[in-house]
């Protein structure tokens, strides 16, 4: 089967980083951003970054699938 | 009275509205089993995104982020932080599932167990597994819709008539009009479900106390640790989030209705630049909360959580906004339940009473005996949400649990040539029993960990174990993905 690039998953992983594992350095009150909660603000940031991460893996996954001779705008 | 009727009026005119609609898609599309389970694989971006983001916004979403943010507080941050990370896994897992249903003609989860393992009892057991763990979620959308039609009449409507009414109509529409019905209810739904959370979530702390920043100081000053981990639990903290999110974000799309609506997509791109934006869309989330930390001032002491979103519509709005905040809640709770019945059913007929009882039949008596199946899956799950008194939340956790099994099976099975059936079934029951065993006997949380999350561990562990002592059918892996390969001779050109 195709793998994903290691690239394409590395950016996959930094959400799983930021929202997951390191919730003992974020899930805090303070201090309050925005007026929110730092917890929330952070959850609410991530919903925002995820995309932008996303979107590197995609890039990255259209050339490798070119490379390997696919067509990344096939239907 | 006059105020039920307004809200009763408004409400019902939104829920004929979207059953219509979903009665309507059929026009010019021949009901055969592929038309109705995955439309034709011909869904571009727009419904793929609608059908997606639709079914995922469940009742549990609706009433229960709202619900959990009042009754428990902090551990409610756990939606939040499974729902992009789920994306994250579709991103690289749907594309190739698609690829695979496009070459086989797949149409159900069990399908794909067929082609990759070749054993027609692992595929009804993925079957019976899939349906099982559907009947709890049916039930969850159920009494969701009992719940809201019972606040929205202000008690005029019982809960049980409420029930028959709300999934009678999820019925018709899905023995009608099949996947592209449930896709096109979905446009209403999704208009009018974001459109009541970024209004509610805005007014609500507006009106009581002057904005969102202002809520949470009131709310800090009354319960300073309300929402950090573990809220007003004692054992939801930060291993059980890390596992509950690890365990929820992985196995999303191991629901059978969520792998199945992968195939109506008409290409895999398709698929990936959904998975790119989508959480954005779970932007409706936080104003969920936010609604259910208000109340936790406004209304302190109501007996459910799960009603605390209606409840706070209802004492601060007029009846007619009530009956669109309602009409949003049960359209919120029909399509889900819709997609969930059209899936058991075919999950039923086609992968575990054709194969299993009766090899002879025909495609389309399959797809009458589907058909026939969504009105047995409706009264069975009618049944249960009326006499059964276990907790939403402890049924969603059981199912979510047990489809999280599935997921050895799916991801090795893509990646891997080493993964055998035995192994495969070995991880997938020893998963289960322990699944059962620890969610019943009242230890999930286990040692502070989701109880499924444990359980999965250790059907990895038994998956490659067993894998690695048995002899792997390389041909079922190379029959299932052989021709994906671009082939030798296309390269050179297309790099020229």
């Amino acid at each position: 089967m195709k793998r994903p690039c290691l690239g394409a998953v590395l950016f996959g992983l930094i959400p799983f980083v930021a929202t997951c594992f390191s919730v003992a350095l974020w899930d805090r009150i303070y201090p309050l951003v925005l007026g929110l909660p730092f917890n929330f603000f952070w959850l609410i940031l991530w919903l925002l970054l995820t995309p932008l991460c996303m979107w590197g893996a995609h890039r990255l996954e259209e050339a490798r699938i070119f490379r390997e001779g696919g067509d990344p705008n096939e239907p | 009275m006059s105020h039920s009727l307004v809200a009763l009026a408004v409400m019902s005119g939104i829920v004929a509205a979207g059953s219509i609609v979903g009665l309507l898609a059929r026009f010019h599309h021949k009901m055969d089993l592929e038309q109705w389970t995955v439309g034709g694989r011909g869904f571009g971006l727009v419904l793929v995104w609608l059908l997606m983001a639709g079914e995922i916004y469940t009742t549990f979403t609706f009433l229960g982020a709202s619900g959990w943010a009042y009754s428990k507080g902090g551990p409610v941050l756990y939606i939040m932080g499974y729902a992009p990370l789920m994306y994250v896994v579709a991103f690289f897992l749907l594309p190739l599932v698609w690829e695979v249903g496009r070459k086989h003609q797949l149409q159900t989860q069990a399908d794909f167990f067929q082609v990759r393992y070749g054993s027609q009892y692992l595929s009804a057991f993925v079957a019976l597994v899939g349906v099982a763990c559907l009947i709890p979620y049916l039930q969850v959308q159920l009494t969701g819709l009992g719940l809201i039609m019972e606040v929205a009449s202000f008690g005029g409507i019982g809960r049980i008539p409420a029930m028959i009414i709300g999934f009678a109509l999820v019925a018709a529409f899905v023995f009608v009009s099949g996947v592209r019905g449930v896709a096109w209810v979905c446009v209403i739904k999704d208009f009018l479900l974001l459109f009541a959370a970024v209004f509610v979530g805005i007014a609500v702390p507006y009106i009581y106390f002057g904005g969102i920043g202002p809520m949470f100081t009131a709310l800090l000053r009354a319960k300073p640790n309300h929402f950090v981990m573990p809220g007003t639990t004692n054992n939801l903290g930060h291993a059980w989030y890390i596992t509950t999110v690890l365990l929820s974000g992985l196995s999303f799309y191991m629901w059978p209705q969520y792998f199945a609506a992968t195939f109506t997509a008409r290409s895999g791109k398709i698929l990936r630049r959904n998975s790119i934006v989508m959480p954005l869309y779970v932007i409706s989330m936080p104003l969920m909360i936010i609604v259910g930390l208000s109340a936790v001032l406004v209304l302190p002491g109501l007996s459910n959580g799960d009603l605390s979103l209606l409840t706070m519509v209802r004492k601060t709005f007029p009846a007619w906004f009530l009956g669109i905040i309602g009409g949003a809640g049960a359209l919120t709770a029909m399509v889900p339940a819709a997609i969930q019945l059209l899936t058991g059913a075919t999950l039923y007929a086609k992968n575990l009473f054709r194969p299993m009882i009766a090899p002879g039949m025909t495609d389309p008596q399959v797809a009458k005996l589907a058909k026939v199946m969504v009105l047995v899956l409706t009264l069975g799950a009618l049944l249960f949400a009326i006499y059964s008194s276990i907790s939403l939340v402890s049924l969603l956790l059981l199912g979510f649990a047990g489809v999280a099994q599935l997921f050895p099976g799916v991801v090795l099975g893509l990646f891997s040539k080493r993964v055998t059936t035995s192994g495969v079934f070995a991880g997938m029951v020893i998963g289960l029993s322990l699944t059962l065993f620890l969610m019943l006997t009242g230890r999930d949380p286990y040692l502070g960990m989701n109880a499924g999350f444990i359980a999965l561990c250790l059907n990895l562990a038994v998956t490659v174990t067993v894998s690695l002592l048995t002899r792997a059918r390389v041909a079922g892996f190379d029959e299932t993905f052989s021709s994906l390969e671009p082939s030798p001779a296309a390269r050179p050109a297309r790099i020229a």
